[in-house]
């Protein structure tokens, strides 16, 4: 079967920097995919290439079969491509609620009255429907981190890339999170997972790659890259 | 369909007004009130859903004014035809600049927005044909029918602009498009990432602005039987629509309106009783006051009153 996302030498440079130089990887459908890598090793910047927030140099990324490099971020949306923000951006003027209804109107489509009621479907799977009604602008840091996945899924979407989900939130709260991935996947839903924390990522990737200094350096199941001299070395600089 | 009926109501109030015997000095200061009313409400579009801050109001107005004195010395148009064409220039100006907000945001997008304002008024300047910097006079054509003076036409014409203007502002902030251009405000990265064409949605609204500005200065050469750029082109233009929709509030469309009558009918007050210069003076307190103690406008002080959120 052809691989939901194909990434194919994809190139960013920033100035003098290189921050990807040529990244090549597959995703199946279905499969909960984790990308890790140290600090400045060009994991955002391959997601935005991804999502569109950034235009890749040369390379081609192919979504369902189809090259999306050329299109701008909402439409790659629209064609089932969502994502979470590592600093949360949520519509700070704007309640829960109509958060989401952002991506249920210009994604999905939908008039306000069904788009509410998906909308607070969702969030009463993540655990934020008491707060339907809350302005973005007063939600906690773990609160904010869900509204970021509830938005994304609001979009209906086919792969999900969660940017750091979890940073900065304490162990059950990782768990919880960890818990509402799962259960997205299990809906059939494609996950990308980046992460900072180790044990996160090993626990919800059946694959991972990693990333240094804008290249892949090793791929593989989650027990073997731990085990990778390469990933150790980029890790702790030995 | 209440909003309807109001607005049915007081476009039967201006022309009743109009035709009443009321004092003609009247009519000559509500016309500026009723301007304000417009170019508030259409600066809100673009500023206060959208969130770019527009410098640039009397390049927009001026652009509408010169083209509907181009149109009249070029082939004597109606004042119809003259408010069409300036909104059709005033919409390309806005499409131009609402490429801007391609690459500049925040302040940046600000400055250029003033720069838009020196090219206009160094190209008026520099064409003959509308007067060049010495200004153009101009004869008004006679007073159509039911009207006794053609101020008062002007204002009729004026108020069924605001009423237009106010219209098209409640359509696009209570439609999808509102909620687009508020996402677009809270965060441009996160709004395109959840479908949110913002680019379009960018030049829609500044489309939609400079149309109404250019519209609101087509009647300005004839109400003044005059037209010259220094004044066309007056940053008081700038700070009547920005300080309009800051002080009245910018989340809803009621804020430019009450913030435009607010501030337009004081200044004209104190204009007549104290000074032109005073006038200036005020409308700067007020906008200093606003910012730092009610950021939210008057209608955020009376929200607790008002029927609506937000």
């Amino acid at each position: 079967m052809a691989p939901l996302l194909k990434v194919t030498k994809v190139s960013k440079h920033f100035g003098g920097f290189t921050a990807l130089n040529g990244v090549s990887l597959e995703i199946a459908e279905g499969e909960r995919f984790g990308l890790i890598g140290p600090n400045g090793s060009g994991k955002t910047t391959l997601i935005n290439c991804i999502a569109g927030a950034l235009r890749n140099e040369s390379g081609q990324i192919v979504f369902q079969g189809r090259e999306v490099s050329g299109l701008p971020a909402y439409q790659r949306t629209r064609l089932g491509i969502a994502r979470s923000f590592q600093i949360p951006r949520p519509f700070h003027t704007m309640t829960v609620l109509e958060n989401l209804l952002v991506p249920t109107a210009y994604v999905v489509h939908l008039k306000d009255t069904e788009g509410e009621a998906e909308a607070m479907a969702i969030l009463k799977a993540m655990g934020l429907a008491d707060k339907a009604h809350t302005p973005a602008s007063q939600l906690s840091q773990v609160e904010l981190r869900k509204l970021e996945l509830a938005r994304a899924m609001a979009a209906r979407p086919r792969l999900l890339i969660s940017d750091e989900a979890m940073a900065g939130l304490a162990g059950a709260e990782v768990d919880e999170v960890l818990r509402i991935l799962f259960d997205l996947n299990e809906k059939g839903i494609t996950i990308i997972m980046i992460e900072h924390i180790m044990q996160a990522v090993m626990r919800f990737s059946q694959r991972v790659v990693c990333l240094d200094a804008g290249a892949i350096i090793c791929e593989g199941a989650p027990a073997a890259i731990v085990q990778d001299p390469n990933v150790q070395r980029a890790y702790l600089g030995a | 369909m209440k909003f309807w009926i109001a607005m049915g109501v007081l476009a039967a109030a201006a022309i009743g007004l109009a035709l009443s015997p009321v004092n003609e000095y009247f009519f000559y200061a509500a016309y500026v009130v009723l301007t304000y009313v417009v170019l508030a409400t259409a600066w809100n579009i673009l500023g206060g859903y959208a969130g770019y801050v527009n410098f640039g109001t009397p390049a927009f107005f001026g652009i509408g004014a010169y083209a509907a004195v181009v149109l009249m010395r070029w082939l004597h148009a109606p004042l119809a035809l003259q408010i069409a064409a300036a909104a059709l220039m005033g919409g390309l100006l806005g499409f131009g600049v609402g490429m801007l907000t391609l690459r500049l945001r925040g302040i940046f997008f600000a400055i250029a927005t003033v720069a838009v304002i020196f090219i206009m008024e160094t190209l008026m300047i520099n064409w003959r044909y509308v007067g060049g910097a010495t200004g153009l006079q101009l004869i008004r054509p006679d007073v159509m029918a039911p009207f006794a003076s053609y101020t008062r036409m002007l204002f009729v014409v004026m108020a069924l602009m605001a009423i237009a203007a106010v219209a098209i502002a409640r359509y696009i902030q209570d439609s999808w498009i509102g909620r687009g251009l508020r996402a677009v405000r809270d965060s441009e990265e996160a709004a395109e990432a959840n479908g949110v064409p913002t680019l379009r949605l960018k030049l829609l609204a500044c489309t939609v602005m400079g149309a109404l500005m250019a519209a609101a200065g087509a009647p300005m050469p004839m109400y003044l039987s005059f037209i010259e750029p220094a004044s066309t082109f007056n940053l008081s233009y700038t700070v009547g629509a920005l300080g309009s929709a800051i002080i009245g509030g910018m989340s809803h469309w009621l804020g430019p309106i009450v913030g435009a009558l607010l501030l337009g009918s004081l200044q004209q007050i104190i204009t007549v009783t104290i000074s032109g210069e005073v006038n200036v003076l005020v409308v700067g307190v007020l906008l200093v006051l606003f910012v730092v103690l009610a950021p939210q406008g008057l209608l955020g002080l009376f929200k607790r009153w008002l029927p609506f959120s937000r």
